[in-house]
């Protein structure tokens, strides 16, 4: 069974239709890549998948459970969504949330919290809901912390845990908001243009972390520009154009003998600049 | 010389009262302003439209009119057009009525260093923590909250600074504050007239109180210096 499938997303914002009834699915373990062009929606869909647009139709299931359905009636109609909700929805709302993570293209880190307390924050919040929280508190923000420094460390940040963002480099920024990521253990970590606001000196230091991430085999889509990069950490490559999933497969295939005009014009414009 | 040392003791008992009227009225302006800018700034950022163009108007007549007009019309207004004198007489009346007037006028230059505040924390923000589970409660005390302190210290001291020097418009009204009590030197009070020195001293306690509040607002910003 996949992890993840998604079925015929559909997104309109006004009136243009950004997303035309997108479907995927991704196996455990591997990782997708998606290229297109600028304006083919890549972000509106890792923006859907991550709870942050609602689309207008459509399924997404992981593991088997339907985490949103556009069409659900009564009291799931809103998920997860709802606005307003009492402490139960509230778990469940995370709950669904947290199947996913999402690393931004500009890092978006707290400003006024150290590279640790960012990788930790969103943890020690999930666990002063516990119930045994206030007997074994300690003992769980220990373990917070010893996760967080492990994670950052992996990150080849271990001397720079004490550092606000301001302090970092945008590649160190980076690598700190893919700690904070995984922090939370999501099922699927989607990453958008992790590499496009860096310098170009920067960018082998976040793929590098991510390549190993796939090493591991993280389960990750990985919308990006670096055509190479998605060539050789992906196990299925997916071209986009105008809202449209237009071509998917191997990325040897994909890449090397592309099946459609489009994913052939759109390869041609990346390798001539 | 020996005048103005016989006059010394009886000129800064005047101040001195005239100045705790001053405090009296700033530190009320303050308590009134915070809260209800905060609740305008909400108002014209409401998705209600009607709302949000009320609460605009009302803030742009409010910045865009003379504060010294405003305290006349609020002071005079409800007695001699509505016959119906609401601040009631004497002392405790005018400071009613000029506290008052400060408070909607501050709380409207307050609201939009808090629309500025609230508005300049960068959606990214929000959308990191949702998708890292938080709830919004939490996104706003966690996250939010103390970069729009950051955003609003500044401006916020400039504004506290002016209201300092804006208490001297209360004498329009009569209310005895410290120009009342600097001022009245010159016509004659306790015995002493035609004296100009009492209206240096004045200038004096204005940037004591200055100096004093530019500190400790100076202090709070540095505080906030840690992160960007
Ligand atoms: N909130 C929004 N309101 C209106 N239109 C939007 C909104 N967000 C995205 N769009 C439009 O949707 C289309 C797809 O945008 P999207 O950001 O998903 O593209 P993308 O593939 O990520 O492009 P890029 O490679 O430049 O990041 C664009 O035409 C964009 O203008
Ligand atoms: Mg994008």
């Amino acid at each position: 069974m996949p992890v993840l499938e998604v079925e015929n997303i559909c997104k309109t914002f006004e009136d243009t239709d950004v997303l035309k009834s997108i479907s995927l699915s991704l196996e455990k373990g591997q990782v997708l890549s998606i290229i297109g062009s600028s304006g083919s929606g890549k972000t509106t869909l890792l923006r859907c998948l991550n709870f942050l647009e609602r689309p207008d139709a459509g399924v997404i299931r992981v593991n088997g459970e339907t985490l949103f359905d556009a069409e659900a009636a009564g009291k799931t109609a809103g998920f997860p969504f709802s606005r307003r909700f009492g402490a139960q929805r509230e778990a469940d709302v995370r709950r669904r949330r947290l199947h996913f993570g999402l690393v931004f293209q500009s890092f978006n880190l707290f400003p006024q919290y150290t590279a640790l307390e960012n990788v930790m924050l969103a943890r020690k919040l999930l666990a002063a809901g516990q119930p045994d929280y206030k007997a074994r508190k300690k003992e769980i923000l220990g373990q917070i912390r010893e996760q967080a420094e492990e994670l950052l460390d992996q990150m080849g940040l271990s001397n720079r845990m004490g550092n606000y963002p301001h302090q970092l480099s945008g590649g160190q920024c980076q690598r700190v908001a893919i700690a904070r990521a995984l922090a939370l253990q999501p099922d699927i970590l989607c990453f958008d243009e992790p590499t496009s606001a860096l310098d170009p000196e920067l960018t082998g230091e976040v793929l590098k972390v991510i390549r190993e991430l796939a090493d591991q085999n993280t389960t990750m889509i990985i919308v990006t520009h670096e055509m190479a990069f998605a060539r050789d950490v992906a196990n299925r490559v997916v071209f986009m154009d105008d809202g449209m999933v237009v071509e998917q497969g191997d990325p040897g295939e994909v890449f090397g003998n592309p099946r459609e005009e489009r994913t052939k014009q759109f390869l041609m414009r990346y390798s001539g600049a | 010389m020996k005048l103005i040392l016989e006059q010394m003791p009886v000129v800064i008992g005047a101040l001195n009262t005239g100045f705790i009227q001053t405090l009296k009225l700033f530190f009320v302006t303050l308590l009134g302003a915070f809260p209800l800018g905060l609740l305008i700034a909400f108002g014209s950022m409401s998705r209600f439209k009607p709302l949000s163009l009320v609460t605009k108007l009302v803030v742009w007549v409010v910045r865009g009119t003379p504060l010294m007009i405003q305290l006349l019309i609020i002071y005079y207004f409800p007695g001699l057009v509505l016959n119906n004198p609401v601040w009631g007489g004497g002392e405790a009346g005018r400071f009613l009525a000029a506290s008052v007037a400060f408070i909607i006028n501050y709380a409207c230059y307050f609201s939009e260093i808090y629309r500025g505040g609230i508005q300049g924390v960068p959606v990214g923000q929000e959308e990191a923590g949702l998708v890292l589970g938080m709830t919004r409660g939490q996104i706003f005390r966690k996250v939010k909250l103390l970069q729009m302190i950051k955003r609003i210290v500044p401006p916020m001291s400039n504004e506290i600074i002016t209201l300092v020097k804006d208490t001297a418009l209360a004498r329009i009204i009569a209310l005895q504050e410290i120009i009342f009590a600097g001022q009245s030197f010159l016509k004659g009070s306790h015995g002493i007239s035609g004296a100009i020195w009492p209206l240096f001293f004045t200038a004096f306690y204005y940037l004591v109180f200055n100096g004093v509040l530019t500190l400790l607002l100076g202090r709070l910003e540095k505080k906030l210096d840690y992160f960007r």
